[in-house]
């Protein structure tokens, strides 16, 4: 086999021998690449390596007052640590906290506990370790190592151990008992899959509801008072949720996705799609973002931006809050509204679409929405 | 008390250390393992340390979760908050906050572990990364420590998971902001997201049962996968010995240092007390993760400039520079490609080429031998490309993740930000590599320039010719051996595709990948010195003169051309 092969009397394209020891090759190994060195006439050997340098001893070790120096060193730092251990406990006793609180106790019970705590270990760290450092021994010591794997014989007597015992087991001899078992045990997860099952509900949908519907007052978000348009100024935004949101057994959840923002624009900038929803320049959006369902809560009055904080997604309100900039890809939905006969503020019907960020049955959901209504 | 005392014997059967000592070896067969371990050999390096950083600051999480746990009521029911914090007098809080408001204002220290435990898990992910960047960049997961290297990769993904499930514990407006978005992560998952993430939260977002979980998955789930890969991770370096530095007296078949009884302990043991020392000495005076002034969880409200944990931030970057149009439609149903390249493909793929680097790396080299020498990083220079290429990319990302952050301090636009980092996030990373590699090939350079020419001494001389020349003292082989030891690779030539006989070889469709790779790898290189090539520069006349004599008299006379055109 090995006389079609120039380099290589393996049968497969591997090579067998891989590193070069620098110098030894013969002129014309070298054959690829750019090799950065002028060819070299094949020499014996490598440098060889010169062994451990000769031991320098540090001054404790050839001078005595050094030495009592060093001791004495390692003697304060553990005794700084005992100091730190009293300065703890004191610290703890004589500040204590459940009586009357205030941010200046809690601060000063913290550095002293901090401290104390910080001066007990570091005293003996640092102590260990100049200890080690200056009086043990530093005379670098060799360990030799041993191959990982076994020798042949080893290798060949490990193999022959399991061989056996595979062979009295009879696992191989009867296939049977061997294809059972491999189906047992791949089907003995099921139970624990399964029994995760009521960790949770099914979807069902939920994720497209909200609170609002047809004539759900708006209120403040979180005082619960009912809205007058007039007591918007032109520029104002309110964070408004549904009327009798604290009612729900969710609260949390229904706020999760419920939260809207309004905000009052000069009639004549609402964008024409968005005028039927809106109240004499009053427009309602979901303040879920659309990305990944964090409150898109920082207006900006002068450009009519929203911004989300967590992705920067960012939504133009007078273009029916597209996005214009940022990782999300579909606008607020708006929640239609008008004013009731009182003359609060009150949604027409519930969003249009499912609020908040996808999900992989979003598009079905919506399908659903619109031939409901 | 003099001569005629004879000493009293070490092993004496009275000693109560002799005692001890025979009641725990004729139960616990000790002797064997003091004979065998007792005395084994560590080497010294500051990078060594980095490994044990990570150790002791998992260590402290341990001790002081455990103090936590005396306090903390993992249940988000809502109670009206009554504590010592005013300005939450009155508002409905939950459980696991109040819990936490209360620890921290009047439980005394508690303040303190909870600083404690957040610094040192910031530690704890900070040093994993560091030690692993030091662990690849020396080569220190090549054969026999590739096992070790993916246990150690595993245990860097766990520690995000593990920090990221502690600070949402305790259901502050900040970690329910990020819970919101792992569970908006949950969603973008295909076919069975939203069912995963109904499971997982027991219903909607938030839910009342994701935190009690989380709770039970932070203090005992993840520790104690944690503290089994640890074992492996540790019993791993022990079987295969610690790698150690090249030098002078330190080869592949040993390893140079200090025994473990007593230099080892005392320093390693140390060194735990000084990490958590300084640990407490940052939680005594630098606030961190102050809930209280976050407020409880609401999904309305949120701060602006809201950030995670510096460890999330990466993930939070790629997210921010993902462009909207990614998601799609598919079929009649959504693909949110704009959250899961960023959030799991990304860090699924890199992981993936992080675990199988060792292997990846060893097709280029075709060498299975055994390495416990580790690599100068100059002298891996490809290898060292590839690292500073994936940090660079890892750092953009990081950065992305603060562009708000970024923005208001610098007055930029974060538009502008995140653009730039949009661009740059494909150009960088190869740029760095690039450069990287130049720099490694440069530092290799020099090395042999010193080796060849030795160290420039500042010792001016002039001839009488008026030529001035610097003595430069050769190396002492000492010196020398660390520039010179390593090996040389070359490309790989694993063979033509077909035989003499145009047949198609088995394995050849490998060679090929492996002849690229290797090409790619060692096709530029700089070897390291030969005893010839550095008798060949030594045979430039005066220049050897002027090295191998420290009177300049001696080379009077001497024409000293060579040395001034040195190479030429």
């Amino acid at each position: 086999m090995s006389d079609v092969h120039d380099n290589d009397n393996d049968d497969t394209a591997r090579p067998v021998s891989t590193v070069r020891d620098s110098g030894t090759d013969a002129p014309g190994t070298t054959r690829t690449g750019t090799d950065l060195q002028t060819r070299r006439a094949p020499v014996p050997d490598r440098f060889e390596d010169p062994g451990l340098p000769p031991h320098r001893p540090r001054m404790a070790d050839t001078d005595v007052a050094a030495a009592k120096r060093a001791e004495r060193q390692v003697a304060f730092l553990f005794f700084l640590s005992i100091v730190g251990t009293v300065l703890t406990i004191v610290g703890y006793f004589a500040v204590p906290l459940r009586d009357e609180t205030d941010a200046g106790r809690v601060l000063l019970s913290n550095i002293l506990l901090g401290t104390g705590i910080f001066l007990t270990l570091f005293g003996i760290g640092t102590g260990a370790v100049h200890w080690a450092k200056t009086l043990m021994p530093d005379h670098e010591e060799i360990d030799e190592r041993h191959q990982i794997e076994g020798g042949p014989q080893e290798q060949a007597e490990a193999v022959g151990i399991l061989s056996n015992g595979i062979e009295d087991s009879g696992i191989g001899r009867r296939p049977l008992i061997r294809n059972t078992l491999v189906g047992a045990l791949a089907l003995a997860p099921l139970p624990a899959v399964v029994l995760l099952k009521d960790t949770g509900p099914n979807p069902e949908g939920v994720l497209a509801e909200t609170l609002w519907q047809a004539d759900t007052r708006l209120v403040t978000d979180p005082t619960g008072t009912l809205i007058r348009a007039e007591e918007i100024p032109i520029g104002g935004v309110v964070h408004v949720q549904p009327e009798g949101i604290e009612e729900s057994s969710h609260f949390l959840d229904e706020k999760a996705k419920a939260a809207v923002l309004l905000i009052r624009l000069e009639p004549d900038e609402v964008a024409p799609e968005a005028l039927a929803g809106s109240f004499a320049g009053i427009v309602a959006y979901s303040k879920i973002c659309t990305h990944m369902g964090c409150p898109v809560a920082l207006y900006e009055q002068t450009t009519h931006h929203l911004l989300c904080p967590c992705h920067q997604s960012t939504f133009d309100v007078l273009q029916n809050c597209k996005v214009i900039f940022g990782p999300s890809d579909r606008p607020l939905p708006q929640l239609p509204i008008d004013v009731d006969g009182d003359g609060y503020l009150v949604a027409t019907d519930g969003f249009a679409e499912p609020v908040g960020p996808s999900y992989w049955e979003r598009e079905q959901d919506l399908r659903r929405m619109t031939e409901e209504s | 008390m003099s001569a005629t005392t004879a000493p009293a014997p070490r092993s004496a059967p009275q000693s109560t250390a002799a005692k001890l000592g025979g009641f725990a070896d004729s139960r616990l067969g000790l002797s064997g393992v003091v004979r065998a371990n007792a005395r084994k050999i560590f080497p010294d390096h500051w990078s060594f340390m980095l490994g044990e950083i990570t150790l002791y600051s998992f260590v402290i999480c341990l001790i002081t979760g455990v103090f936590l746990t005396f306090f903390y009521v993992p249940s988000v029911a809502l109670i009206e908050y009554s504590g010592s914090y005013e300005p939450l007098q009155g508002k409905l809080v939950s459980e696991a906050l109040a819990s936490t408001i209360f620890m921290s204002f009047e439980v005394r220290g508690g303040l303190l572990m909870r600083q404690i435990h957040h610094w040192a898990a910031l530690v704890f992910v900070a040093a994993t990364i560091v030690h692993m960047a030091r662990v690849f960049f020396t080569g220190a997961f090549r054969r026999p420590r590739e096992l070790n290297w993916v246990i150690g990769a595993i245990l860097a993904l766990l520690a995000i998971v593990e920090g990221f499930a502690g600070y949402s514990l305790p259901d502050d407006l900040l970690s329910g902001t990020g819970l919101r978005i792992a569970a908006a992560i949950i969603l973008a998952i295909p076919l069975i997201g939203t069912y995963i993430h109904f499971f997982a939260f027991g219903g909607e977002f938030p839910g009342e049962a994701f935190i009690p979980r989380l709770y039970t998955i932070h203090v005992l789930l993840l520790p104690a996968i944690f503290l089994a890969l640890i074992a492996a991770h540790l019993f791993l370096v022990v079987l295969h010995k610690h790698t150690q530095y090249p030098g002078p007296g330190r080869t592949n078949n040993n390893v140079v240092g200090y025994p473990l009884l007593p230099t080892y302990i005392a320093k390693a043991g140390g060194f735990f007390f000084i990490v958590f020392g300084v640990i407490a000495l940052i939680a005594a005076f630098v606030q961190i993760n102050p809930v209280w002034a976050y407020g409880p969880y609401d999904p309305s409200p949120v701060t602006a400039g809201s950030q995670p944990d510096w460890y999330m931030g990466w993930l939070d970057g790629a997210v921010r520079v993902m462009p909207g149009w990614l998601e799609v439609n598919v079929f009649g149903y959504v693909l949110s490609g704009n959250i899961l390249l960023a959030a799991v493909v990304m860090p699924g793929l890199l992981t993936t080429l992080l675990i199988a680097y060792p292997w990846i790396e060893r097709l280029a080299t075709g060498d299975s031998r055994e390495h416990h020498l580790l690599d100068r990083p100059r002298n891996a220079p490809t290898r060292t490309g590839i690292g500073v290429m994936a940090l660079t990319f890892y750092c953009l990302m990081w950065a992305n993740g603060g562009n708000d952050i970024i923005a208001i301090q610098l007055n930029l636009a974060i538009n502008d930000i995140t653009r730039f980092i949009g661009v740059a996030m494909f150009v960088a990373p190869p740029l760095a590599f690039l450069i990287t590699k130049r720099i490694c090939l440069g530092l290799q350079r020099r090395d042999r320039e010193r080796v060849l020419h030795g160290v420039e001494t500042g010792q001016v001389y002039r001839l009488d010719n008026g030529e001035v020349l610097e003595r430069h003292a050769p190396m002492s082989d000492y010196d020398r051996w660390t520039l010179v030891q390593h090996d040389n690779y070359v490309p790989l030539e694993p063979g033509p595709a077909t035989d003499a006989n145009g047949v198609k070889r088995k394995g050849a469709l490998l060679g090929n990948v492996q002849r690229r790779l290797s090409r790619f790898y060692f096709e530029d290189r700089v070897e390291p010195v030969t005893p010839t090539d550095l008798a060949a520069a030594h045979s430039h006349g005066a220049h050897d003169a002027i090295e191998g004599h420290d009177d300049p008299a001696a080379v009077e006379g001497s024409t000293g051309r060579e040395v001034g055109s040195g190479q030429a």
